[in-house]
């Protein structure tokens, strides 16, 4: 379904990823891991619009959306949870979630998507009328699944979700992921915390110094090797 | 380089004697720009001492009006001699400067909105002069009283323009002076590190209020001494012409045009807004009123889109690139 | 001394004044939120309405309803205009750049208007009797300018915050990337942004120019008033505007009674400068 081909692309003077190929089938969970600093959230960026590559190729649906700026990008399909939450402060919980639904396309399913989001994350139907910048820290990252859910999208980008929650919070949050990928949405989740995120995709990559040093099914990679690597980068 | 050294020498000399030059009638009006080229081009030195270390001031009218109208009024009202008068004008300006300074100082006022309180002091300024107008004369202005001899010092009224000529280049050089003397002290980097990001300029111990406050101060005072110098060669003072958000518009606009961060980037500036205006002023003559004023607009705002560092500042970058070739890797 | 009904009469202009001036500081406010850059030429935007509805109004005999619309249109034209020639390049430009760009705007239009109208004052006449309410004189054109901006704000406001662009505008101010991932256009926002803005000032136009009369300068007169108003209420606070609108206009039509008129306009700049010693983002500051 979507496809990264041969991207390179940074900052300015400085290359962030080097020829980086990724690719996530209709329905499955995938991960991206790595040090800090391996590119993970500029692979993001670079899909979902918000930064332009290099060189490379991005399809998704056969459709080659390489070079489209991010609000384009959110129409095909594809929306970016991105790191840090990134919820509107001074908005309610609701004008929130509204503004998730702000395509064409979603508008019309308005309704029908709050519902579904309500259900999912009941904490944010209580909090509706609330000022998202008031809400804690994990309440926030459902807000942001929440509102990602509202555009309908086919693929869903998750930027370091676990980033600043506390650990009870995470492994909610692990959940959480778990069920919305039980929703029949297709994932790619970039992660530090390596250990809860194996245990619910289907597929990882690791990525080190902006590139792709392995890849291989969740379940046969050793956990061990994979996360002794993931973690100290040998 | 040479080419430069060589023009900048002719005008230098040009300068120097133009009072003296047999070009008839020419010679006095020529006189008459050049002194206004120096003062305002002091002034916009002036301006930039702040402007250059991100306090940008919408207000400067306020300064030159007070300078101005304050030496006027301590003349024309108290026989108070311009050189006391001055001085008493400069205070007070100063004190301004301190009252609005120091609040914006300490609590972190900066750019548009710094930029909006000091077009509101000017306004505040310019509404008073117009208030009070019995005894400042109002939107008509004040005309300067005549000193009893033609000729006086103390009362600093010449009735040689030549002789203020010579007064305002010594001015305009004291100013281009006191340009390199900030530039080159410590005021200058503390300011660029506070220009740069003020809570980590304040965590390595550099005084943020004080500096701010202190080149604020010394901004203001400077504007107004340009403001006595203004009202004792034109020996007129008007509230539109002297404060208010036009005239602190156009000081900007002269400055940033020539080049805020260049030694003579406020007399380029200077002198080719006024020779602008003089040139609309004398084609269009009193034909269509008001299109000498929309021409000048029009140039200002594709300046500022189009050369944004400036026409000093572009052509130094122009001169740069063509020297060196091929751009840098 | 002076009679109590003097002062009532004024507070009740005052608070009439604030009404169109609190519109005046919406528009501006909203334009500085969203996109960051202050129209210091705004007013004299408006400026360019009221003129627009004198021609309508006076030489082509339009009822005064449809010109009110006519201004309004032609307001949120100017605004898109002003983003896209002037406000768009310079964008990324530093703050002093930006202030000069609007600022040479100001000079421009004030002198284009002096050329193509020169600075004679023209006013719309209106034939509405003054009205009389417990010895107090109301104007009632004044008291319509009151009725008709409260209705432009809560316009302004159900579009912010009921629709999906409304909603989208005040998000782009807090997030700019966010809202491209939410799958709406930052630029076009600020388009809209711009639109709305300019719409706000012709209808302030309309609404001023069965009030004052016009001329090219008109923008001196009120320009820094609204700059001030926004200032004080906190750059960037819609409410924050509101209540500072009403609190000026309130000195400004009081003072004016008890001192003069100008002094009046002193005393409420003085009253600004004041203020900001004490808070100095403004009374509701939320942008810094």
């Amino acid at each position: 379904m979507l496809q990264v081909e041969g991207i390179t692309a940074g900052y300015g003077a400085f290359t962030a990823l080097w020829d980086v190929s990724l690719r996530v089938e209709t329905g499955e969970a995938v991960a991206v891991v790595g040090p800090n600093g391996a590119g993970k959230t500029t692979l993001m960026r670079v899909i979902s619009g918000l930064l332009p590559s290099r060189t490379g190729r991005l399809v998704f649906e056969g459709a080659d959306l390489s070079g489209q700026k991010a609000y384009d990008v959110v129409a095909h399909g594809i929306a970016h949870v991105p790191e840090g939450r990134r919820i509107f402060p001074a908005l309610t919980v609701g004008e929130n979630l509204k503004m998730g639904a702000f395509l064409p396309s979603a508008r019309s399913h308005y309704r029908e998507s709050l519902e579904r989001v309500f259900t999912l994350f009941p904490i944010l139907a209580e909090r509706q009328g609330q000022r998202a910048g008031s809400l804690s820290g994990g309440e926030q990252q459902m807000l942001a699944v929440g509102r990602a859910l509202m555009s309908k999208p086919k693929v869903i980008l998750l930027d370091e979700p676990s980033m600043g929650l506390a650990p009870v919070m995470v492994l909610r949050l692990f959940d959480l992921i778990r069920r919305v990928r039980e929703e029949g949405y297709t994932i790619l989740v970039v992660e530090q915390n390596v250990r809860q995120v194996l245990k619910i995709v289907d597929r990882a990559y690791l990525l080190e110094v902006g590139r792709v040093k392995m890849e291989g099914r969740a379940s046969e990679l050793a956990e061990q090797d994979f996360v002794r690597k993931a973690y100290v980068g040998a | 380089m040479s080419w430069g050294r060589l023009l900048g020498g002719l005008v230098i000399a040009f300068l120097a004697v133009e009072p003296f030059l047999p070009l008839g009638r020419m010679r006095e009006y020529l006189v008459h720009v050049i002194v206004q080229i120096f003062i305002w081009s002091f002034i916009g030195g002036a301006w930039s001492l702040m402007g250059r270390f991100g306090l940008v001031s919408l207000g400067h009218g306020a300064f030159l009006g007070v300078g101005a109208y304050a030496t006027c009024l301590l003349w024309n009202f108290f026989g108070m001699t311009p050189w006391i008068g001055g001085l008493v004008a400069v205070l007070l300006t100063v004190a301004l400067a301190v009252v609005i300074g120091y609040p914006c100082s300490r609590f972190q006022v900066v750019g548009h909105y710094f930029g909006l309180v000091t077009l509101a002091v000017s306004e505040v300024i310019r509404l008073l002069i117009i208030a009070e107008r019995d005894w400042t004369g109002g939107s008509l202005g004040v005309s300067l009283k005549p000193a009893p001899s033609d000729s006086s010092i103390w009362a600093l009224q010449f009735a040689d323009k030549r002789v203020f000529y010579y007064i305002a280049m010594a001015l305009w050089l004291a100013g281009l002076w006191v340009w390199v003397r900030v530039d080159r002290s410590m005021a200058s980097r503390a300011m660029e590190a506070i220009g740069e990001d003020e809570t980590a300029a304040a965590s390595v111990g550099i005084h943020v209020t004080r500096f701010k406050l202190g080149i604020t101060m010394l901004s203001a005072a400077l504007t107004a001494m340009g403001g006595v110098m203004l009202v004792q060669y034109l020996a007129y003072a008007n509230p539109d012409t002297m404060s208010g958000i036009g005239v602190s518009l156009r000081i900007v606009f002269a400055v940033v045009l020539g080049g805020m961060y260049s030694l003579l980037g406020s007399s380029v500036g200077t002198a080719l807004t006024i020779a602008l205006s003089e040139f609309l002023r004398i084609y269009f003559g009193i034909k269509l009123i008001g299109i000498a004023e929309t021409i000048y607009g029009l140039v200002l705002i594709l300046c500022i889109i189009f050369l944004p560092s400036g026409i000093y500042g572009s052509i130094r970058e122009a001169l740069r690139r063509r020297s060196s070739g091929t751009a840098p890797a | 001394m002076i009679d109590p009904l003097f002062i009532l009469e004024a507070v009740v202009n005052g608070i009439l004044l604030g009404g169109v001036l609190a519109l005046l500081a919406l528009g501006l406010n909203l334009i500085f939120g969203v996109i960051d850059i202050i129209w210091i030429a705004y007013v004299d935007l408006v400026m360019l309405c009221m003129y627009a509805m004198y021609f309508m109004v006076t030489v082509y005999h339009w009822p005064i309803v449809l010109a009110g619309v006519g201004s309004l249109v032609l307001g949120a034209v100017l605004g898109l205009l002003v983003h896209i020639l002037i406000i768009s390049p310079i964008l990324s430009s530093p703050p002093i750049n930006q202030l000069l760009a609007t600022g040479g705007l100001l000079f421009f239009i004030q002198s284009f208007a002096t050329l193509l109208w020169s600075t004679d004052h023209r006013s719309v006449r209106v034939n509405l009797p003054v009205l009389e309410v417990g010895g107090i004189f109301i104007s009632f054109p004044r008291l319509i300018s009151f009725a008709l901006a409260l209705l432009a704000m809560i316009g302004l406001y159900l579009f912010l915050t009921r629709t999906f662009v409304g909603t989208a505008i005040r998000a782009v101010s807090q997030d700019r990337d966010a809202t491209a991932l939410m799958g709406a256009n930052p630029l076009r926002l600020y388009l809209v942004t711009s639109a709305v803005g300019g719409a706000m000032a012709g209808i302030a136009g309309a609404l001023l120019i069965i009030q004052y009369a016009v001329h090219p300068y008109f923008g001196s007169a009120f320009g820094p008033l609204t700059f001030m108003i926004c200032v004080l209420g906190g750059l960037g606070s819609m409410f924050g505007a509101f209540v500072a609108a009403f609190i000026m206009s309130q000195v400004i039509s009081v003072g004016g009674v008890l001192i003069s008129t100008e002094m009046g306009y002193v005393v409420a700049f003085v009253i600004f400068i004041v203020l900001m010693f004490v808070r100095p983002g403004g009374i509701f500051a939320k942008r810094t």
